[in-house]
C-alpha cells in the first residue's frame, strides 16, 4: 500500500556491463520490465551509434518475415499466436534463424517467380489451343467453299484457283474482347478494306499471370493477299497487344500441332500443380514459426536500442549505461545482472552502482488490474509530481460514488452493475479478443470502475427512492391522509400539511414514498440534493486541502503547513463548513412544531443568511417569529466567522514570500560571513531547489543553481496568483458540486418522462391489440432507456465527476509535474508494435 | 424531535461496521492499504449520504401535494382508513 499512497522511491544506478553478457543481460531485464534506461548518446544521431549495423540487421529480418506474412495471407494461412515465454534467441540460435528465414525467403521468391513463368506458358499454350480448335472452323469452311468453286469452274482455271488460294496469307491471334472493333476498324483502315476478319469469342475467361485477373478473349484470324499487308497486320496486332500464333497451312499439320499443344497442355498442369504443392509445404512449416520469430526478432531490436544508449568506457572493457529502477525492485536488477552474466559463463560479473543525484527522478505507482484504472483516470490530467500523495487512492471510492449521486436509479444501476460484473467475471477470456475498436477498449479498461459506479448507484438509487422513476415502500410511509371523504371529493389536488399527516419521524431509508407520488415532489427534492450537494463538496475539497499537508511534510516544507494550508483551511471551513453547518441545524431545529419560532413559517433561508453575514445586512423578520437567528449569539459568531477568515487572506497573501525572502537574507549572510564554502552553497541550493514554488518559476526564468537571486517582486507575484485563485475558487467550486443536483434531477426527469410518455401508454391500451402493444412499446422503452439514461446520462455523469475530480478535488493540493516510468518492456513493446500494425 | 433512535442506531452501525470495523478485519496481502482506504471512504460516503437524507425529511417544512385520487389509494393500500363526513 505504501506504493499507491505515492509513488515509489526510484534510483538511479549506473550499469557496468560486460560485453559479451551485454545481451543476456539486457535480454532478462527487458523480460522485467522494471528499468528505464537513459539515454547517454542524445547527441550522437542514430546513424552513428554503437550497434546500428545489429538493428539494420533486425529490420531487415523484420522485413522478410512480413514478405513471408503476406504470402501467408495471399494464400489463406491461419497463423498461430506466438507462445506468450518465447524467449530471446542468443547470438548463435539468431545466427541460425537468419540462415532459416533467409533460405525461406529466397524459396518462396523462386517458387513465385516460378510459378508466374508457368502461367505464361500456361496461357500461351491455352490461347493457342483455343486459335487451333476455332482456326479449324474457319479453314473447314475455307476449303468447302473453294473446294464447291473449284468445282464449278474446275473446267475453266484450275491452277490459276489453286494459286489464288496459295496466294492468301493469314494471321491467327488472341485478343483481347474489349479491344476487338477498334482492331477490326484500325485492320479495315490499314488495309483499305482488303483484309478479312474472322473471330470466335472464348466463352472462359482466362487467368493473366501477372495480376491473377480473369480476362475474357476473342481468337480472330486475318486474312490478306500479300507480303505489305503480312506486315501491316503483323504492326497492328503487336500494337494492340494481341498474341500471334503460328497455325499451320495443312490440316493434318493442324491435327498434329492441337495434339502436341494438348499433351504440353497437360504436362504443364502437374507441374503447376507441384510448384503449387511446394509453396504450400514451404509456407506450412513457415507458419508454425512466424509468429514466434516475429517476437524474437522484435526482441532482439529492441535490446540493440537499448544497447545503443550505452557508453562504452575508456579501456573498451565494459559498456555503461544508467538506469532509473524502483528501490523496492533494485535485487531483481542485481538478480538479472547475475543471470545475464552467468548465462553467457563470463567469469567477470556485471555489476551495478546506486548514484545520487539532484535529477527529478520519474513518477512510477505500481497498480494492478483494479487499480490500473483508477490511475489512468488521474495520469489524463498530469502524472503526479514524484513523491507528491497519489489522488488515484481516494479516487477508487470517491468517483464512483459522487457518480451515482448524478446518476442514482436503482434499476439504471442494476444494469451498469450487471453489464460491469459481466465484464470483470469474463476477463480472462474478453482480454483475448483483439479488436481495433476503440470503444469497447475504453469500456473494458474500466470494467471495474463501471461495477463500483453501478453498485453504487443501486445504493443512490435506494435512497431516492427511484426504481426507473418509480418509488418503493418498503418501510412503511410516514405520510398519511389526513382529510375526510367529503374533502377529497371536492378537491381534486390536496396538499398534506405536515401538521397533520405526517407522522413525526421519517422514513427509515431513503426518500419517502409519499413524496415520489407527489405532484410538488421536486420542490422538497431540490431543497435536500441542493444542500447534500454543498455539504458533500465542502466534504470532499475540505480532504483536499487536508492532502496538501501530507505534501507539505514529505517536501520538507513543514513551515507552510502554517504559512499556507493553515490559512486555506480556516477560511474554507469558517465560511463553507459554516454553511453547510446551517444547513444541519436548519434541518434540526425547524419542522411542524407548535412554537411559532420553529414553524416552517420562520424558517430562515441560508442563502440569505449566509449573504447578509458577508455583506453586513440584515432581514425582514415575519411578525411572531422574533428573530431571523437560528441560535443565540448567531450574529457575533458569523462577525468572528467573517473577520478570522478575511484575516486568513493576508497570511496566504504575504506568508510564504516573507518567510522565503528572509530566509535568503540569512543564507546570503551566512555565505558573506564564511566566505563561499561549499557546504553552504550546497546546502542553499538544496533549500532553494527542493521548494516547489521557486523552482517553479525558476525554471521559467533560467536555471535553479546556487547563485540564483530571490527576487521577492516574482514569490509576491506568484503568491498573489494563487491566493487569488484560491479565495475565488472556495466560492466557484462550492457552487460547482451543485452539478450533483442538477444532473441527478435531469436523470430523473428524463426518466419519468419515458415512463409517464412511453410505457404508460402500454399499459391504458386496454382490448386485445394490449399485450401486442406492450410488447413493442416496452422494446421501445427499454432502446430509449438503455440509449439515454444508461449510456448518454451515464457518459455525462462521467464527464462530470471526473470534472470535479481534477478540478474542485485536484486543484487543492495536486502539482502533477512529474513524468512518467517508461521501463524497458518487452511486453510494451510487443504491444505497442502490434497495436501500430492493426492502426 | 422527529428523530426515532433505531434507524439512526442501526445504519449508524452499519456503516461504522464497515468503515471502522472493516480495515481491521481486512487479511494481509500487497492490497491491504488499498482496501483499507476503500472501506472507510465507503463507510463515511455512504453513512453521510443516507444521513443527510434522513434529516432532511426529519422535520418536513412542507407537504407532498397528492390528487384526491391517489389519497384514497394511499389511504387504501397503506391502512389509513378515511373517515366519512366533514
Amino acid at each position: 500500500m505504501g506504493s499507491f499512497f505515492r509513488s515509489e522511491d526510484m534510483v538511479l544506478c549506473q550499469l557496468f556491463l560486460q560485453p559479451e553478457a551485454a545481451y543476456t543481460s539486457i535480454a532478462q531485464l527487458g523480460e522485467m520490465g522494471v528499468v528505464q534506461f537513459r539515454d547517454l548518446n542524445t547527441e550522437v544521431s542514430s546513424f552513428q551509434r554503437k550497434f546500428v549495423s545489429e538493428v539494420r540487421r533486425h529490420d531487415e529480418l523484420e522485413r522478410k518475415l512480413r514478405y513471408i506474412e503476406t504470402e501467408m495471407v495471399k494464400d489463406g494461412f491461419e497463423i498461430p499466436e506466438a507462445p506468450s515465454d518465447t524467449k530471446v534467441p542468443n547470438p548463435r540460435e539468431s545466427a541460425d534463424l537468419e540462415n532459416h528465414l533467409e533460405k525461406t525467403e529466397s524459396e518462396l521468391l523462386e517458387v513465385s517467380q516460378n510459378a508466374v513463368n508457368l502461367k505464361n506458358n500456361f496461357l500461351e499454350l491455352t490461347e493457342l489451343r483455343h486459335v487451333l480448335e476455332k482456326t479449324k472452323g474457319f479453314f473447314d469452311e475455307q476449303e468447302s467453299s473453294a473446294h464447291g468453286e473449284s468445282g464449278k469452274s474446275l473446267i475453266h482455271d484450275e491452277a490459276g484457283q489453286q494459286s489464288t488460294r496459295a496466294r492468301l496469307g493469314f494471321v491467327a491471334g488472341v485478343i483481347e474482347r474489349e479491344r476487338v472493333p477498334a482492331f477490326e476498324r484500325m485492320l479495315w483502315r490499314i488495309s483499305r478494306g482488303n483484309v478479312f476478319l474472322r473471330q470466335a469469342e472464348l466463352n472462359d475467361p482466362l487467368e493473366d499471370p501477372t495480376t491473377g485477373h480473369q480476362i475474357y478473349k476473342t481468337v480472330f484470324v486475318a486474312f490478306f493477299q500479300g507480303e505489305q499487308l503480312k506486315s501491316r497486320v503483323r504492326k497492328v496486332c503487336a500494337g494492340f497487344h494481341a498474341s500471334v500464333y503460328p497455325c499451320p497451312h495443312l490440316p493434318e499439320e493442324r491435327a498434329a500441332t492441337l495434339e502436341g499443344v494438348r499433351t504440353r497442355l497437360a504436362d504443364l498442369n502437374m507441374v503447376l500443380n507441384q510448384t503449387q504443392d511446394h509453396r504450400l509445404r514451404v509456407l506450412t512449416s513457415a507458419a508454425k514459426d512466424l509468429q514466434k520469430w516475429t517476437v524474437m526478432v522484435r526482441k532482439m531490436k529492441a535490446i540493440y536500442h537499448a544497447l545503443n544508449m550505452f557508453n562504452m568506457d575508456v579501456t573498451q572493457k565494459c559498456l555503461i549505461g544508467e538506469c532509473w529502477a524502483p528501490l523496492a525492485d533494485l535485487q531483481r536488477v542485481r538478480q538479472a545482472l547475475a543471470d545475464g552474466s552467468k548465462e553467457v559463463g563470463s567469469s567477470i560479473p556485471s555489476f551495478l552502482q546506486v548514484i545520487d543525484t539532484k535529477e527529478v527522478p520519474p513518477t512510477y505507482n505500481r497498480t494492478n488490474k483494479f487499480t490500473k484504472a483508477f490511475q489512468k483516470l488521474i495520469d489524463s490530467y498530469g502524472v503526479s509530481s514524484y513523491g507528491e500523495v497519489n489522488p488515484a487512492l481516494y479516487t477508487i471510492i470517491t468517483f464512483p460514488f459522487l457518480f451515482a449521486v448524478m446518476f442514482g436509479d436503482a434499476g439504471h444501476g442494476l444494469i451498469v452493475t450487471l453489464f460491469g460484473l459481466w465484464m470483470v467475471l469474463k476477463e480472462k477470456s474478453l482480454m483475448k479478443i483483439k479488436t481495433s475498436s476503440e470503444f469497447w477498449n475504453i469500456l473494458f479498461g474500466g470494467r471495474y470502475i463501471i461495477l463500483l459506479m453501478g453498485l453504487f448507484s443501486i445504493y443512490t438509487g435506494f435512497i431516492y427512492n427511484d426504481v426507473l422513476s418509480r418509488g418503493m415502500n418498503i418501510f412503511g410511509s410516514r405520510w398519511i391522509n389526513p382529510y375526510n371523504a367529503t374533502t377529497l371529493s371536492d378537491n381534486e389536488n390536496l396538499e398534506i400539511n405536515p401538521y397533520e399527516g405526517y407522522l413525526g419521524t421519517p422514513y427509515y431509508f431513503g426518500i419517502d414514498p409519499a413524496w415520489m407520488l407527489a405532484e410538488n415532489k421536486i420542490i422538497f427534492l431540490n431543497s435536500y440534493k441542493m444542500k447534500m450537494s454543498i455539504i458533500f463538496g465542502v466534504v470532499h475539497m475540505i480532504f483536499g486541502v487536508c492532502l496538501s499537508v501530507v505534501n507539505h511534510r514529505h517536501f520538507g516544507n513543514k513551515i507552510y503547513i502554517l504559512l499556507e494550508f493553515v490559512p486555506q483551511l480556516l477560511f474554507l471551513v469558517l465560511l463553507f463548513a459554516y454553511m453547510a453547518f446551517m444547513m444541519l441545524i436548519k434541518w434540526w431545529l425547524y419542522g411542524p412544531f407548535d412554537e411559532q419560532r420553529w414553524s416552517p413559517g420562520c424558517a430562515p433561508s441560508i442563502l440569505i443568511t449566509f449573504i447578509n453575514m458577508l455583506l453586513q445586512s440584515k432581514s425582514e423578520v415575519l411578525k411572531g417569529c422574533e428573530t431571523e437567528f437560528m441560535y443565540p449569539y448567531q450574529y457575533w459568531v458569523q462577525i468572528a466567522c467573517v473577520l478570522l477568515a478575511v484575516l486568513c487572506v493576508p497570511v496566504m497573501l504575504f506568508g510564504k514570500p516573507i518567510y522565503l525572502s528572509i530566509k535568503n537574507k540569512r543564507a546570503q549572510k551566512r555565505e558573506s560571513l564564511h566566505g563561499h564554502e561549499n557546504p553552504q552553497g550546497i546546502e542553499l541550493s538544496e533549500e532553494l531547489g527542493l521548494n516547489p514554488e521557486p523552482a517553479k518559476k525558476g525554471m521559467g526564468h533560467g536555471g535553479h543553481d546556487d547563485d540564483e537571486e530571490f527576487s521577492f517582486g516574482e514569490a509576491m507575484v506568484h503568491q498573489s496568483i494563487h491566493t487569488i485563485e484560491y479565495v475565488l475558487s472556495t466560492v466557484s467550486h462550492t457552487a460547482s458540486y451543485l452539478r450533483l443536483w442538477a444532473l441527478s434531477l435531469a436523470h430523473s426527469q428524463l426518466s419519468e418522462v419515458l415512463w409517464t410518455k412511453v410505457l404508460k401508454i402500454g399499459f391504458s391500451i386496454s382490448g386485445p391489440a394490449g399485450p401486442v402493444a406492450i410488447f413493442l412499446i416496452f422494446g421501445a422503452w427499454a432502446c430509449l432507456t438503455i440509449s439515454i439514461l444508461v449510456l448518454m446520462e451515464g457518459l455525462s455523469a462521467f464527464l462530470h465527476t471526473l470534472r470535479l475530480h481534477w478540478v474542485e478535488f485536484m486543484n487543492k493540493f495536486y502539482q502533477g509535474e512529474g513524468y512518467a516510468f517508461a521501463p524497458f518492456s518487452f511486453k510494451k513493446i510487443l504491444k505497442h508494435e502490434s497495436s501500430e500494425e492493426d492502426a | 424531535m422527529g428523530v426515532e433512535v433505531w434507524p439512526l442506531a442501526v445504519f449508524t452501525v452499519i456503516w461504522a461496521i464497515v468503515g471502522i470495523v472493516g480495515p481491521f478485519v481486512v487479511p494481509k496481502g500487497p492490497n491491504r492499504g488499498v482496501t483499507r482506504v476503500a472501506l472507510i471512504l465507503t463507510g463515511v460516503t455512504c453513512w453521510l449520504f443516507w444521513l443527510c437524507c434522513y434529516m432532511a425529511q426529519m422535520n418536513p417544512l412542507i407537504g407532498p401535494r397528492l390528487s384526491n385520487h391517489t389519497l384514497l389509494l394511499i389511504a387504501r393500500e397503506w391502512g389509513n382508513p378515511i373517515s366519512a363526513g366533514h
